[in-house]
């Protein structure tokens, strides 16, 4: 592997001296580019008390491509799909060289704060979601419970 | 009125050797119609441009409008390709429209509006918000992408004022180009501006050869692509492309040889219509595995079932087995002796018998074998068309040798100007069947049959004539029946084409759904 841009450099250092509140992000040990990410559910959220684990991974050519994001715990979401993959556009085609993980993982937090059901990634989630909100909040509240908020 | 003729005095290529064969041939054609030849010029005016004349086209489009208008050629470039090159439609919204607007939605600045006035849009807020307490010594700036230190006078951006280094930007421009495929449609690179990156600013920001030719090709492409008076040559080897005065279905000829359809880019499809003949493609690709097994190039001799394989465009087919010999018909599979006489009915589906068909089996099973009717047509002349092309290397042999014996090298061309017309028959007729199949019945529709019965019987004749073997004694005489033949043959081929033109004229036509 090429050695670590000066960019990752910095972006890790700064991310490490001014973290985000809600959200950490912690560089594997033996690899750079690979990120171990939790992000607290925001307050007034279904995903309100969960704490998600995320996996960020900076490819070759970041920043001039998106870094590539993915849930790791279950999370019952119209934009997040059940591998994790998640439907947001600045990790597609509004990716911009100027953004930075930081950005990105707040966005991440953002999407969770406010779905998006009529730009769907996991169908019936996103169905649901329009057809009977009550309802998927529920459902989402008690993913929430199961799946991220294990002690 | 179009007939195809009347469009090769225009090859473009003025330098084209051939141009000289036809000398003889002129002649006649002027006697015949001479004032046909004249309006077809007239009427419609093409141009093929090399892949440097596309660029100077796009270039002069440019000049154009910034004599009118005075804004940077790259802006107003910006502003044609938001338009699709239509500089009517360009003017039009730039003098009556809301300027501010047509900036916005061609996604560039306002030239005209005072740069001091420009704050570097907020769409950035999330990426700033992050510099903000990052203080830098002075005439530096810290580049938002690659978080170095730079003198701000190797910080550079576009009029949107978001600024980077010039090695971030080549970088960003050099993935979007050679990564992404983009061109004309590359944003800043700051989060959210969707503002424009013009030419100039690429070929400035970026160095490297290939990334530019291929940035280049990218522009063309586009340009070429969304301008309605221009066309690629869909010849797969071939970098021109044709520009016309005005968008119309009429065959034009790229200086690589090829000809087509100016608007719909397929072959030269007379009589049948773009729109059809669409429809006609389409359904022979969902049909492929029928159209395969038809398009087969070997059948069964009616007789003794040998198999039997085309070697030749002619239809007449001898069995070779020595003790059969039965003369017959490769199409119908019918005996040959009818298709020589004046009853020829080998191109007419018989409706009768298709009528008989009763119950919606039978009749999907008539619909399959009305189109399999068509299709085995259409497939057949465009089988001989491709045999054709080895008549022309045998042809050229022949003029050689006959110009070894008694003839000048003028008194020969005959045989070439043969074979160009036989190919315009079996292009013609190839495309009738097209037209055939989604004809409904009507008296008009009878006496396109009749017609397009009389040039498939006179072009297999002279097919039938050019794959004999000239001598010595025989040239003289051959020559006369070669040239009657093809002449009957163009005549034929004129008359039917003129007689679908006066339908299209008078609506006559009508069609199946
Ligand atoms: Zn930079
Ligand atoms: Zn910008
Ligand atoms: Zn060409
Ligand atoms: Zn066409
Ligand atoms: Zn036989
Ligand atoms: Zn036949």
């Amino acid at each position: 592997m090429s050695a670590l841009p000066r960019r990752i450099i910095k972006e890790t250092q700064r991310l490490m001296q001014e973290p985000v509140p809600g959200i950490s992000a912690v560089p594997d040990e033996s690899n750079a580019r690979y990120f171990h990410v939790i992000v607290t559910g925001p307050e007034d959220s279904p995903f309100e008390g969960g704490l998600f684990k995320l996996e960020l991974f900076l490819p070759e050519d970041y920043p001039m491509s998106a870094p590539k994001v993915r849930f790791i715990t279950k999370i019952y979401h119209p934009n997040i799909d059940r591998l994790g993959r998640i439907c947001l556009d600045i990790l597609k085609d509004k990716w911009s060289p100027a953004l930075q993980i930081r950005t990105v993982l707040l966005s991440i937090q953002a999407l969770l704060s406010a779905p998006n059901p009529d730009d769907p990634l996991a169908n019936d989630v996103a169905e649901l979601w329009k057809v009977n909100e009550v309802e998927a909040i529920r459902n989402a509240k008690e993913w929430t419970r199961k799946y991220a908020m294990e002690n | 009125m179009d007939s195809d003729e009347d469009m090769e005095t225009f090859e473009v290529d003025s330098g084209n050797e051939s141009s000289s064969d036809d000398i003889g041939f002129n002649i006649e054609d002027q006697n015949q119609n001479p004032k046909d030849r004249q309006n077809d010029i007239e009427e419609f005016v093409f141009n093929v441009l090399s892949t440097e004349e596309i660029v100077q086209h796009m270039i002069d489009c440019i000049k154009e409008v910034n004599i009118i208008v005075e804004i940077p050629a790259t802006t107003t470039r910006i502003l044609l390709n938001h338009f699709k090159w239509d500089k009517e439609k360009l003017m039009e919204r730039y003098y009556d429209g809301d300027q501010e607007q047509l900036f916005a939605e061609a996604r560039v600045i306002n030239p005209l509006a005072s740069r001091s006035s420009q704050q570097p849009s907020t769409s950035s807020s999330m990426s700033s918000k992050a510099k903000v307490s990052r203080r830098c010594p002075p005439n530096s700036e810290e580049c938002e992408i690659c978080f170095t230190l730079i003198p701000s006078n190797l910080m550079t951006g576009l009029e949107c004022n978001h600024r980077f280094c010039t090695q971030c930007w080549c970088e960003y421009l050099t993935t979007k180009i050679m990564a992404e495929g983009m061109g004309q449609t590359i944003a800043c690179a700051a989060h959210g501006c969707n503002i424009l990156v013009d030419d100039a600013t690429v070929m400035r920001l970026v160095r490297d050869p290939k990334v530019r030719l291929k940035y280049q090709h990218l522009i063309t492409n586009s340009f070429v692509e969304c301008n309605r008076l221009l066309r690629w040559c869909p010849s797969p080897d071939c970098n021109n492309a044709v520009k016309v005065q005005h968008v119309e279905a009429h065959p034009v000829t790229c200086k690589c040889g090829h000809r087509f359809c100016f608007a719909c880019g397929e072959n030269w499809h007379d009589p049948v219509r773009c729109s059809l003949l669409k429809r006609w493609i389409k359904k022979c690709d969902d049909d492929s595995e029928t159209s395969n097994w038809i398009a087969a190039n070997t059948k069964e001799c009616p007789k003794c079932n040998v198999t039997i394989e085309k070697d030749g465009g002619c239809n007449h087919m001898v069995c070779k087995n020595q003790s059969c010999k039965t003369e017959f018909c490769w199409v119908c599979l019918g005996s040959w002796e009818p298709h020589g006489s004046s009853w020829y009915s080998c191109n007419r589906f018989n409706e009768e018998e298709a009528k008989e068909a009763r119950g919606a089996q039978e009749r999907s099973r008539a619909a399959l074998q009305r189109y399999l009717f068509y299709c085995n047509r259409y497939m057949n002349h465009m089988q001989s068309l491709k045999f054709e092309n080895k008549l022309y290397a045998s042809v050229k042999e022949k003029m050689e040798e006959m110009q070894h014996h008694c003839m000048s090298w003028i008194e020969v061309q005959f045989l070439k100007k043969a074979v160009d017309i036989l190919c315009q028959c079996r292009q013609t007729l190839m495309y009738t069947y097209v037209f055939a199949y989604y004809l409904r019945k009507n008296n008009q529709s009878t006496i396109f049959e009749d017609n397009q019965r009389d040039l498939e019987a006179a072009t297999e004749k002279l097919s039938e004539y050019l794959e004999r073997d000239i001598t010595n004694e025989n040239l003289a005489n051959i020559k006369q029946q070669v040239q009657d033949k093809y002449r009957y043959c163009d005549l034929r081929r004129k008359k039917l084409l003129e007689h679908v033109h006066e339908g299209y004229e008078k609506e006559s036509w009508e069609y199946m759904d």
